[in-house]
């Protein structure tokens, strides 16, 4: 049930990016090309999912189980630290070289897109490059 | 700076985030979590027990997006300028940057700024400014060298 849900859910999210021409790299780096031709639908796509999403996540706040009896698991850090910031910087770098995030990324290797597929290799090796970091810390303060 | 007109779709672009937006808030109405994809992506990657069908499911539905939109309508032409060194240097540094940062476009741009989070805010306004910073540099500095 809540596997389905979770299909449906990033089938319509990939296709609002479709829609949204967020799946295609170029019409990205055309809204990041600020000092070029500056096409700016990117912001008004994030501005209308903000304006739709925000109503779905104030009325999730206070509650503890969804419609389907799931829990709600939304994140609860505040501290804004180091990973954060500096993640977020590595991750912008990224995404102007390429003007691919991971959604996109996604939908393009559904398109087929060998390129697509590149990078998603590389992002997903990125990934677990990160994964193999934060295991090795955990094993580290467990005191091995 | 000036608005490339011809490039710009208002309206395309207000109804794809509409939808984006419906599909994340259906994400957190019926499963009640956050719809980022860096994040159920790389759980993936050290799967948990009953942690890995929802995560798989979510990452199958964005993939067979185009599958789906291909079967009513014809599927707008995308354009990849990046040459392979390029892709493959960029999807290093998402992978690694969405993970340490804890989120990417989906998780921190739209659904945290839809759950007022500073760390989302935060996030959003530091992965912009560099993807602004980076295309500058590479678009309009580094040419002809």
């Amino acid at each position: 049930m809540y596997a389905a849900a979770s299909f449906l859910a990033g089938l319509v999210f990939g296709v609002g990016l479709i829609v949204a021409g967020m799946a295609n790299p170029a019409k990205v780096i055309g809204f990041l090309d600020l000092a070029g031709a500056w096409d700016p639908s990117l912001a008004l796509v994030m501005a209308g999912a903000i304006t739709v999403g925000a109503g779905a996540f104030a009325l999730m706040r206070n509650k503890t189980r969804t419609l389907l009896g799931a829990p709600v698991r939304l994140p609860t850090a505040r501290n804004i630290d180091r990973p954060l910031i500096l993640g977020s910087l590595v991750f912008g770098v990224g995404w102007g070289l390429a003007g691919i995030c991971p959604g996109p990324a996604l939908v393009l290797a559904g398109y087929g897109a060998i390129k697509g597929l590149v990078f998603l290799a590389a992002m997903l090796a990125g990934s677990a490059l990160f994964e193999f970091q934060e295991g090795r810390k955990r094993r580290l303060s467990a005191g091995e | 700076m000036f608005i490339d007109w011809n490039a710009f779709t208002p309206v395309s672009a207000l109804v794809g985030g509409a939808v984006i937006g419906a599909a994340a808030a259906a994400f957190v109405v019926l499963n009640g979590r956050v719809a980022g994809v860096s994040g159920i992506l790389g759980g993936l990657l050290r799967p948990a027990r009953g942690d890995i069908a929802w995560r798989a499911a979510f990452v199958a539905g964005l993939v067979a997006a185009p599958l789906a939109y291909g079967a009513f309508a014809v599927l707008p032409e995308i354009r990849v300028d990046a040459g392979s060194a390029v892709l493959v240097a960029a999807g290093l540094l998402v992978g690694i940057g969405t993970r340490y940062g804890s989120g990417c476009t989906s998780g921190h741009g739209v659904c945290g700024i839809s759950r007022l989070s500073p760390r989302s805010i935060v996030a959003t306004l530091v992965f912009m400014a560099a993807g602004f910073a980076t295309v500058f540099v590479a678009r309009h500095l580094l040419i002809g060298l």
